[in-house]
């Protein structure tokens, strides 16, 4: 079914698989913004220069503007409207409600996908640009505010909600569910 | 507010003044609110804005046939086939509209990235790529885009405010002062770049023009489409539920025109979509500005001459003035007391309100030249500010409604642990880090606009307001549910605050840091009658009872007052010597801004403003290539806002500020933030380093290169 | 309308096949740079041959105590692996400086290695570039240039590399292995780079349609005590304006070993074999880092605005050593 300018592909969302023709130029982004009605990821730049559009993809979070729509195939796709169980929202979303960690909203959901990657990163054991002493040997660090700020820095909040942001992104840590649902793999860092 | 019991509700506690989250949060997390460019339609058009590649000349043709012929592509609009559009009125802010968002009407191009054709597809891919193939053929005209302080073709302007405020005997008191600080200070061409890019769906639903917009203001929309398309504004409703940012940006631009002049000639359902790199030079953004500070005072840091003059740039076919020298017509008086604006016109996109326009660039030089007073007159920075607090508006004459800014410098001081600092520069090591802390005043104004607002009681105990607000990131909608709330002596979970709907009657926009305090008005006032209606035991019938407030007159009779709110910065900052890099690493801002509605939001809104002080002072700045006429770098990789790594910890807090001859006692605070703020952070990074950077931002380059013309301590 | 075909590589040999030496093709690995510059105009390639799912995402230790970095292993994976965390720090430090966590997370070594430079003139195609168009000029020389180069540039063209990764890798004398229809090949990511001349179009070496499997990292004991520092104009999530990577190995007051390199300066990362020879041999103190710093930075040529990167990487080159040498002492 591919042309030389399309293919139809199967996309795993949330779950859920969409079988559906895509220009080979589309994005992740804009297949699901407007051929999927997800308009729940947000364009910011189209450049990878915002974090607006951040999704989780097999866990990891990535930016769905540079990412062809064709060759996430075969992928778990994992966008905002799929983080939360049922009506009850996902310890980072509640936390960032809670704790005003946002004004406009527009960069909202790529904040909060990306948080949770942040999470499981942490909780792999990742080092970061911050990381005082990055030998395997030191263990993890501990997720302070700095670290939090380094890992979250993709994300650009034009609205400045950065400080309640960055509170709430900590709460979410401390509550298990946050990580729980994560397993961390020695495959994934070795 | 007052506290009433009445039978319908029994005693409560007031909802304004306790911290709220946003009523329309659990969408915004979920990804369930849905912006402009978001809403589904069916036979959906895409258009794809076409921008001129030369800064100065005319389009001598445009090769569409080949791009017609493209896979999906339905038309190309341009000057020779685009709808007529009327120009001539004033907007609802008093201004001639920007011919930026006159779109296709000629086939002039004044500046590099203006609007020459819309190439309209069946989807966006399509339109995007015939987009970028159509060929225009421009004639080329020499281009100046050099902006500077010795332009001799720069003129005084009046733009929102008089050019020019005179007193006193500028040069005898200069003459005759015992300390004199005389310093020019730049700031650079700075971007909005709301993390929503403008966007826009147009249709037409039979006579009626529908508008799905990312925008500040519906009833401002409405206007500007019906003057602009010649028609009634009652066909026209614009609705913009959720906006992704604004900061003045958001008002009318060429993306809606361009949708409407296309759903107008397809009849289809158009949605445009601005990238990042059109808002470069679409949407307006703040000229860069010298601002030259002269300022007289005795050996005890009393001010008596001040100066304050101000250059920036406007294009050719619309004058914007950025009104820098505003600020220091309210912050500090003296005998001799002169400000005035100036504009030069180039050829580059026209400039526009951003986030405090005037007071943002103007008070870093203000507070910049205040510092180095200090300085000069071996005070502190903090007493210097008390000693010369106004007591009347040093240029109307009138009283301050209310002024606490020596409060907040009190209290900031105290919290910030001010009385411990040694003012003496380059002292302070952490490391390879110097440390420093610096100070500054800030000021906006308190303005209040016309604005219509109803009310409606259900008989099921809930009410409904509306009113065409716009909640830009403010938290307004969660606002004016607080302050119906106390009005109508409810709870507000049982108030639905409706908004964002052109349909709801005029309001003022969200701008100016005006919208909540004029929402506020209207909805407070429709809410107080309706409860009195309610107090006589009506029965409410099924259709509910309907209150419709409109606040021009209560507005018209305020007495007249000198209106702001005031501000006390304060920042530490760690700057590396050998790298250039500067951090900050604490910062405080005390404010006296009115009647606090919502501390959670109101706490937000200050920290975003302050966090765009940070980042004027170290981060942002367009650069302009002469040879082209246009930006380098037009992008958020080009273009530096903060990183969640640049902000730490910083705190924003208030003090009282009452004023009882003000009804709804409200003051906006979305722009207060980032005033003085930036000083603050320059301030701060004299102190460590003992280089003044008058020209922001303080980039690591700047940095070292300050350090190796003034040896400053070494790495 | 313009030929867009997209497919899918399952083996290297495939990959090489599938691309053959069409000179529109191109290989889509993560895509962060590939997939911008298409959107920017930059690259308008008529097929891509995604190899994400080759079987070049392995770290592996060689037997002489090196590293082979698969092709596709993604910034992040590299950046977390433990034994380059234990061997080579400042090549996880620099993977971990650039970019976000995001684009990490899909950028792959090959992909970082080839990544085009980030000069505001080369990405807009509106403006002239004899990167991009040969021949055509170069605005950046009298226009904006406060981040560009100041070694190894040209007339022609003064961009710099934007790479974190290949800092570090330059110092470890990594080398960059491919394959081609005609067989593997390698080049030691010195030799990668070409001098910009009069070809800044010319951007590697690689021959035409090679495909980058790996990087190997020679064993470099060295590499233990290594740093990699960046500056940059915000605190994250931004193109280096100079950042350095350098190893150092210190025995009784002397420096016995020395890597160093340099970022941001040039076309290409580039080695400081002039500072190393300065301070190989020599006492180690800052007077000899800055000694070494000099002698390499001797060949500089700032341009109007961007004469502060001499300073800069001078003062970088003796704070990162001093620390070092400081931490070898504790």
């Amino acid at each position: 079914m591919a042309t030389s300018t399309s293919s139809v592909v199967t996309l795993h969302i949330n779950g859920e698989k969409f079988t559906l023709p895509v220009d080979h130029r589309t994005t992740l982004l804009d297949a699901l913004r407007e051929r999927l009605t997800l308009t729940g990821t947000k364009k910011g730049c189209d450049q990878g220069q915002c974090g607006a559009c951040t999704v989780l993809l097999d866990g990891r979070r990535t930016v769905s503007c540079l990412q062809l729509a064709v060759a996430a195939e075969g992928r778990e796709i994992t966008t905002i409207e799929g983080v939360a169980d049922g009506d009850r929202l996902h310890p980072v979303q509640q936390a960032f409600l809670d704790l005003d960690g946002f004004q406009c909203g527009y960069c909202t959901p790529g904040q909060i996908c990306s948080a949770i990657g942040v999470l499981r990163e942490h909780a792999e054991g990742r080092p970061s640009a911050v990381t005082d002493d990055i030998r395997p040997e030191a263990g993890p660090p501990p997720l302070t505010p700095e670290e939090i700020r380094e890992r979250m820095s993709g994300n650009l909040c034009r609205c400045g909600a950065y400080v309640a942001i960055v509170d709430a992104v900590a709460k979410a840590a401390a509550d298990p569910r946050a990580t729980g649902a994560a397993t961390v793999s020695e495959e994934d860092v070795a | 507010m007052t506290t009433a019991t009445t039978p319908r509700t029994g005693t409560r506690a007031p909802s304004v003044g306790t911290a709220r989250t946003r009523v329309e949060g659990r969408e915004k997390v979920t990804g369930a609110a849905r912006y402009a460019g978001e809403i589904p339609f069916a036979g959906l058009v895409h258009g794809w804005l076409v921008l001129s590649t030369v800064a100065h000349g005319r389009i001598r043709a445009l090769d569409t046939e080949p791009v017609l012929a493209m896979p999906g592509v339905l038309a190309v609009l341009d000057h020779r086939n685009a709808p007529r559009l009327n120009t001539d009125f004033a907007s609802l802010l008093g201004m001639r509209p920007d011919p930026t968002c006159a779109v296709f009407q000629h086939g002039r191009v004044p500046h590099r990235g203006w609007p020459v054709a819309l190439v309209l597809a069946e989807t966006s891919e399509q339109a995007r790529e015939a987009a970028e193939s159509l060929v225009v053929h421009y004639e080329e005209e020499p281009h100046d885009t050099d902006f500077g302080a010795d332009r001799p073709d720069a003129y005084r302007a009046d733009g929102i405010m008089p050019a020019v405020t005179e007193k006193g005997d500028l040069e005898a008191e200069l003459a005759a002062a015992d300390v004199v600080v005389d310093a020019e200070y730049t700031t650079p061409e700075e971007h909005h770049n709301p993390m929503e890019p403008h966007a826009a769906t147009a249709h037409w639903d039979g006579d009626r023009l529908e508008v799905f917009d990312s925008n500040q203001g519906a009833t401002w929309v409405v206007g500007d489409l019906a003057n602009l398309f010649s028609i009634d504004p009652a066909t026209v409703r614009v609705r913009s539920e959720h906006v992704g940012g604004g900061f003045g940006s958001k008002g009318v631009r060429a993306h809606q025109v361009a949708a409407v002049m296309a759903a107008s000639v397809l009849r289809r359902p158009v949605r445009v979509v601005m990238t990042r790199r059109q808002m470069f030079t679409l949407i307006g953004y703040r000229s860069p500005t010298v601002q030259r500070i002269r300022l007289g005072a005795d050996a005890d840091g009393r001010i008596r001459a001040l100066e304050h003059r101000s250059l920036s740039a406007t294009s050719t076919v619309f004058e914007f003035v950025e009104p820098s020298s505003g600020v220091a017509r309210v912050m500090y008086d003296a005998d001799a007391h002169r400000t005035e604006n100036r504009v030069v016109r180039l050829d580059v996109p026209s400039p526009t309100f951003m986030r405090a326009p005037g007071e943002a660039p103007g008070s870093f030089a203000l507070e910049s030249a205040m510092d180095e007073l200090a300085v000069a007159c071996g005070q502190d920075p903090v007493a210097l500010r008390l000693r010369n607090d106004a007591e009347r508006g040093p240029v109307s004459g009138l009283p301050f409604a209310s002024r606490r800014l020596s409060d907040c410098f009190r209290e900031g001081a105290r919290r910030f642990g001010w009385a411990d600092r040694d003012p003496r520069p380059g002292l302070r090591r952490d490391g390879r880090w110097l440390l420093g802390t610096g100070t500054a005043a800030a000021s906006f104004p308190a303005g209040v606009a016309p604005s219509t607002a109803t009310v409606t009681a259900h008989p099921d105990g809930r009410f409904t307001v509306r009113i065409a607000a716009a909640d830009i990131g403010t938290g307004a909608r969660t606002a004016l549910t607080l302050v119906a709330a106390d009005a109508l002596h409810a709870d507000p979970e049982r108030i639905h605050v409706r908004i964002g709907d052109s349909d709801f009657g005029p309001a003022m926009i969200a701008g100016g840091s005006m919208g909540t305090r004029s929402w506020s008005w209207a909805v407070q006032t429709a809410a107080q009658e309706v409860r009195e209606r309610l107090a006589l035991g009506t029965d409410i019938p099924a259709e509910g009872i309907t209150v419709r407030a409109n606040t021009a007159e209560a507005i018209g009779a305020l007495t007249p007052a000198e209106r702001h709110s005031f501000g006390a910065q304060f920042a530490e900052v760690a700057v590396d010597p050998g790298t250039g890099e500067v951090r900050v690493r604490r910062m405080l801002g005390i404010f006296a801004a009115g009647r606090i509605v919502n501390p959670l939001t109101a706490r937000n809104q200050l920290l975003g403003g302050m966090i765009w002080g940070i980042s004027m002072a170290l981060h942002e700045e367009a650069v302009r290539d002469h040879a082209s006429g246009g930006l380098v770098g037009a992008d958020l990789a080009g273009y530096h806002v903060p990183t969640h790594a640049d902000v730490p910890r910083i705190e924003a807090d208030w003090i009282d500020d009452p004023d009882p001859n003000d009804p709804v006692g409200i003051k906006g605070i979305g722009e207060i933030g980032i005033v003085g703020a930036a000083a603050a952070v320059a301030n701060a990074v004299w102190h460590a380093t003992g280089v003044r950077h008058r020209t922001l931002p303080i980039r690591p380059d700047r940095v070292l290169s300050a350090a190796a013309r003034e040896g400053a301590p070494d790495a | 309308m313009r030929e867009f075909d997209y497919q899918r590589a399952a083996d290297v040999a495939g990959a090489v096949a599938l691309l053959g030496a069409d000179p529109d093709s191109r290989y889509l690995g993560g895509g962060t740079n590939l997939v911008d510059l298409m959107k920017a105009g930059v690259e308008r390639p008529a097929r891509l041959v995604d190899i994400r799912e080759l079987p070049l995402d392995r770290v592996e230790s060689t037997p002489e105590g090196g590293l082979r970095i698969g092709a596709t292993v993604t910034n992040a994976d590299l950046a977390a692996h433990p034994e380059v965390r234990r061997r080579y720090p400042a090549l996880a430090q620099a993977l971990l400086a650039g970019a976000s966590g995001q684009l990490r997370n899909m950028a792959t070594v090959g992909g970082n290695l080839l990544q085009r430079t980030r000069c505001g003139y080369f990405t807009d195609v509106t403006r002239p570039c004899n990167k991009r168009v040969p021949g055509s000029g170069c605005p950046a020389l009298e226009g904006e240039h406060h981040n560009h180069a100041i070694l190894g540039a040209s007339e022609r063209c003064v961009a710099v590399h934007p790479s974190d990764m290949a800092v570090p890798l330059a110092a470890f004398d990594a080398v960059v292995r491919f394959e081609t229809a005609d067989g593997p090949g390698e080049l030691p990511l010195t030799e990668f780079y070409p001098p910009v001349g009069d070809t800044p179009e010319r951007e590697t070496a690689l021959p035409a349609g090679a495909l980058i499997t790996g990087v190997v990292l020679p064993p470099a004991p060295v590499a233990a005590r290594s740093r990699y520092r960046k500056v940059r104009e915000r605190a994250s999530y931004a193109f280096a304006i100079g950042s350095l990577a350098a190893a150092l190995d210190v025995r009784g007051g002397v420096v016995h070993e020395a890597r160093l390199a340099l970022g941001a300066v040039a076309s290409r990362p580039w080695r400081a074999h002039a500072a190393e020879r300065v301070l190989t041999g020599a006492p180690a103190t800052p007077e000899t880092y800055a000694a070494a710093a000099d002698a390499e930075l001797a060949a500089a040529r700032p341009l109007p605005h961007n004469g502060y990167k001499v300073d800069l990487m001078r003062n970088l080159v003796v704070a990162v050593l001093t620390e070092l040498a400081e931490e070898a002492a504790r």
